[in-house]
């Protein structure tokens, strides 16, 4: 057993866990943070993407070991004060989603993408976000939602 | 998948590093970002016993520049590469080349150094390791020594680390001027494996190729140099049509590619011939825009 700290979606934790013990199990089956999905186990599909100290990781793929000392945020910690993300409410609007599994992953990259590039292209959202697959839209929508959340963002925070 | 139970241990200097890796046995793995590691793991295709997590030793990461070259900590990863001032200006072929690497996310895990000690032939790096000549940075507990990149991947998946050793850093030769470079790769999906990668540095003087180095990915259990292209495109007028496409004819020449659900051999040899021609072409252009 190994001891780690960690923050997850502003709440310090401290834990003991095998080494061997995933990330996303660590989220899901000890913290009951079930809002990240496992997709795929094989690092391909992002869809239990997280952010690691701000920047988007394949949870499925780092070992909660890694993570000790380390900032988590997951789906669930990404609204404030009740109140959605701007992403979270432009994919709602644009209905950026079919069956939704991949949707938090989606959410999660698409919002380490805007940080990087505040007004991305249709190009540069698809290269973004090309670690994380969707099986149902087609990803029209999730790029129009990320734009649009790009346009909110850039409105409200100058 | 769950792996299956290993030790974990945590060093922080390369000294204590050295020393667990040397005390952990045969069946111990070092661990960077585990981009490459874990997934083996977890569909449970390597059972180590240790791992030895280098991942946060000091002095491990980080790009520096130092004269005639460019020094890469082995674990600094392969997002910190790609956004490196002194990598685009002194080495683009490794921006460019990385900037393919997986998917944003991997490439916030997955570390230069580790994709190098990995040693997969499909990997982007090691062919653009060969190409440009860089020399590998390994300590063991009984000292240091540099492996250059030519001797450094010996079959599939097996470099020339010693059991013990760990990468430390890579010495990436600084160029100079009249260089182009271009990285070609071609996969089936936007984070697939390359199905054939071609990265291709050139030096013209007056539109003349005074020099051309071309490293393939996935031809052969190990990357390997195009030494038949290189030969064929010294001298030939870059501009003029069909010589570039000529030395690429010579692409395949030697290459040993391997056969799997998403291509054969013969079509391997034939998207080497036809990438290298395009990776010529752009990196004789100066066309290899960072963005």
């Amino acid at each position: 057993m190994a001891r780690i700290s960690v923050k997850v979606d502003g709440i310090a934790y401290e834990d003991d866990v095998e080494p061997r013990l995933l990330l996303v199990h660590y989220l899901r089956d000890r913290l009951g943070k079930t809002g990240t999905p496992i997709g795929c186990d094989t690092t391909n599909c992002g869809a239990c993407t997280v952010l690691l100290d701000g920047r988007s990781v394949k949870s499925c793929s780092v070992l909660a070991v890694q993570a000790d000392g380390c900032d988590v945020t997951t789906i669930e910690g990404v609204s404030s004060n009740g109140e959605w993300h701007p992403v979270q409410k432009a994919f709602h609007e644009e209905h950026a989603l079919q069956c939704g599994y991949c949707t938090p992953g989606m959410i999660l990259a698409s919002i380490d993408l805007l940080k990087d590039d505040p007004d991305p292209s249709e190009d540069a959202v698809r290269q973004g976000l090309e670690g994380n697959l969707c099986r149902c839209t087609g990803y029209c929508n999730i790029v129009r939602a990320v734009r649009r959340a790009a346009q909110e963002m850039r409105v409200t925070t100058p | 998948m769950i792996p299956a139970s290993f030790d974990y241990f945590r060093p922080s200097t390369i000294e204590e590093a050295v020393d667990v890796l040397a005390g952990a046995g045969e069946e111990a793995k070092v661990l960077a970002g585990g981009h490459s590691l874990l997934p083996l793991l977890r569909l449970r295709l390597a059972y180590p016993t240790a791992l030895i997590d280098v991942g946060r030793v000091a002095g491990l990461r980080g790009v520096s520049d130092r004269g005639d070259h460019v020094h890469i900590g082995a674990t600094t990863t392969h997002d910190e590469v790609v956004r490196s001032p002194i990598v685009r200006e002194h080495c683009p072929l490794v921006a460019l080349a990385t900037a393919t690497v997986a998917d944003p996310a991997v490439r916030h895990r997955g570390t230069f150094g580790g994709s190098l000690a990995h040693a997969d032939p499909a990997g982007d790096l090691p062919a653009v390791a060969l190409a440009l000549d860089m020399v590998l940075e390994v300590r063991s507990s009984a000292g240091e020594r540099t492996i250059p990149a030519a001797g450094f991947f010996l079959d599939y998946l097996e470099s020339a680390l010693a059991p013990g050793e760990i990468l430390t850093g890579v010495r990436v030769p600084k160029l100079g001027p009249g260089w182009g470079f271009h990285y070609e790769k071609f996969h089936r999906t936007a984070q697939a494996w390359a199905t054939v990668g071609v990265a291709a540095a050139v030096r013209q003087t007056n539109g003349t190729v005074e020099e051309v180095r071309v490293g393939l990915t996935n031809m052969g259990p190990t990357p390997v140099r195009a030494a038949a292209v290189e030969e064929a495109a010294r001298g030939v007028e870059a501009g003029q049509n069909g010589a570039l496409r000529r030395a690429a004819e010579q692409a395949a020449e030697g290459t040993d590619p391997p056969a799997d659900l998403h291509a054969q051999p013969d079509y391997r040899m034939h998207l080497a011939r036809v990438l290298t021609h395009r990776a010529l072409v752009s990196a004789s252009a100066h066309r290899s825009p960072l963005t």
